[in-house]
């Protein structure tokens, strides 16, 4: 009897906790959203949070497109030949990577990269009082911190996302032309005229919600990061954990929605 | 000039704040002594906004602080932290600058990067120092760019936490030296938290104990040593037997 109303507590306990969470995150992202359209906008740190994100996430998205098309189309290559369809390897690929892969590996390397990276600068500005300099210097830390973040990772990740495709399709052109005897040619058209413009939008808009996600969770986390080093390194651990699963989720989500 | 009445402040079970009263007048310097976690830091959260009591009241100028719009009340204060809080992506003069580059006070670079290299030399540094990063500082240049940070945009009111915790007694001495300096030419109303027995003698016109979450003695420094009070002779003698208990 005792055991079962500890089983219980236990269950309560976490659903509890669960709840609370996703309140404390509800909270947080309105109140960010709420600074997006009221000034003072810090421009400065937009762009410099759009380079950090963006720009130097570019070798990590683009080695991992790169490789992962080129898997993909001995995959499909493989399993393509067991009932005579090798010829739809450029065709499966583009939509692969562009509807789902691109994106949704955009979203997790950059997870990796940058959620990390937020978390843990917000998480030390936090214990090291910077976050309250902040106030007394009359600055809003979800105007300075957060917002440019939020923004710059929701505009970066389409664009990392985009260039992602165009190296994970060529992954598989480069594997289809010099393993896979593919015509260069044929394969680079049929991949293009196989794709409609909703699948290269539906792909783009996904990235741009799991740039949301990344940097939201990053500065979140950041933000509730507890004192000292264990407590940065809890929040980087939970930023990139969550961000991970949100986008996983929200991924599935987005699916049905264009489905 | 700032009055705190009956303020009280707890984090779940732990009572901090249990009814602080204290009044500072206009340029005076009060520093507020007394052990680890009595609230001291949490006392100067709650006038700065940082932290909002559970009761009480907090007045600047004999108005409610809650009734004050946030910019403009806060212009009215500068803060030296603990371990000077510079931000560690911004160089030397841009964090003294910071006011100064954004904001109701903001000014063009040019301007606001004079401000800054004069600010540093009031706090004894140097040009050259301005292009570095706060990671390429020692402790006490750190504390001289937070102090310089502080007193940017000249606020009427100052408040320095823990001015010389991690200083070496020489470097403690002109950092006390320093504030003292700042403070009464800039004619600044200063609140001070501090261990330092050195500190509470070169930075204070009064000094009150805080212990418990209450105030438990206030008065001019130089009254300080013959005060009976049981805790505050405690404090300032750093006698482990006493009133407080400290934990062996």
């Amino acid at each position: 009897m005792k055991a079962l109303a500890s089983l219980f507590a236990t269950v309560g306990r976490s659903t509890l906790a669960m709840c609370a969470a996703i309140g404390q995150v509800a909270i947080f992202c309105s109140i960010t959203l709420s600074h997006v359209i009221r000034p003072p906008f810090y421009i400065r740190e937009f762009l410099s949070a759009l380079l950090t994100i963006g720009y130097f996430s570019l070798p990590v998205v683009g080695l991992t497109t790169l490789f992962t098309g080129g898997a993909l189309a001995l995959q499909i290559y493989s399993g393509g030949s067991r009932f005579n369809a090798e010829a739809v390897v450029p065709q499966i690929i583009a939509i692969g990577i562009v509807r789902e892969l691109g994106p949704v590996l955009t979203g997790l390397m950059v997870a990796g990269r940058v959620s990390a990276s937020i978390a843990a600068e917000v998480g030390t500005m936090k214990v090291t009082e910077q976050i309250d300099a902040l106030v007394t210097l009359s600055v809003n830390p979800m105007k300075y911190l957060a917002v440019p973040r939020v923004l710059a990772a929701t505009v970066a990740l389409p664009m990392l996302a985009a260039v992602g495709n165009v190296i994970g399709i060529m992954g598989g052109y480069l594997v289809g032309v010099a393993r896979l005897d593919f015509s260069a040619a044929v394969y680079l058209r049929n991949s293009w005229n196989f794709l409609e413009a909703a699948d290269i939008y539906s792909g783009l808009v996904k990235a741009a919600v799991f740039g949301f996600i990344v940097a939201l969770m990053g500065c979140y986390h950041g933000m509730s990061s507890d004192r000292g080093a264990s407590g940065v390194g809890r929040a980087t651990t939970n930023a990139v954990v969550s961000s991970s699963i949100l986008i996983l989720a929200s991924n599935y989500l987005l699916t049905e929605l264009f489905f | 000039m700032i009055e705190l009445r009956d303020v009280r402040k707890a984090f779940g079970k732990n009572n901090v704040l249990r009814g602080v009263d204290v009044k500072v007048a206009r340029g005076e310097s009060l520093v507020i002594i007394g052990g680890s976690g009595t609230g001291k830091s949490v006392m100067l959260k709650c006038v700065l906004g940082l932290v909002r009591p559970d009761s009480g009241t907090i007045l600047l100028d004999g108005k409610d602080i809650r009734l004050a719009k946030g910019d403009e009340y806060l212009a009215r204060f500068g803060m030296l932290f603990q371990n000077a809080a510079l931000f560690d992506s911004l160089n030397v003069w841009q964090n003294v600058a910071f006011r100064l580059l954004r904001g109701p006070s903001k000014r063009p670079k040019r301007k606001a990067r004079e401000i800054a290299l004069e600010k540093l030399r009031r706090v004894g540094l140097g040009p050259e120092t301005a292009d570095l990063y706060p990671s390429e500082l020692s402790g006490g240049m750190r504390k001289r760019v937070g102090l310089a940070r502080a007193i940017a945009t000249e606020p009427e009111i100052i408040f320095f936490d823990e001015p010389t915790t991690g200083l070496d007694p020489i470097m403690a001495g002109v950092i006390n030296d320093l504030i003292r300096e700042i403070v009464k030419e800039m004619g600044a109303t200063a609140i001070t938290i501090t261990h330092d027995m050195a500190s509470v003698r070169a930075i204070a016109d009064m000094v009150a104990m805080l212990h418990a979450g209450v105030i438990k003695w206030i008065g001019p420094v130089r009254e300080m040593d013959t005060a009976p009070d049981p805790f505050l002779r405690q404090f300032i003698e750093g006698n482990a037997e006493g009133p407080i208990k400290a934990l062996r």
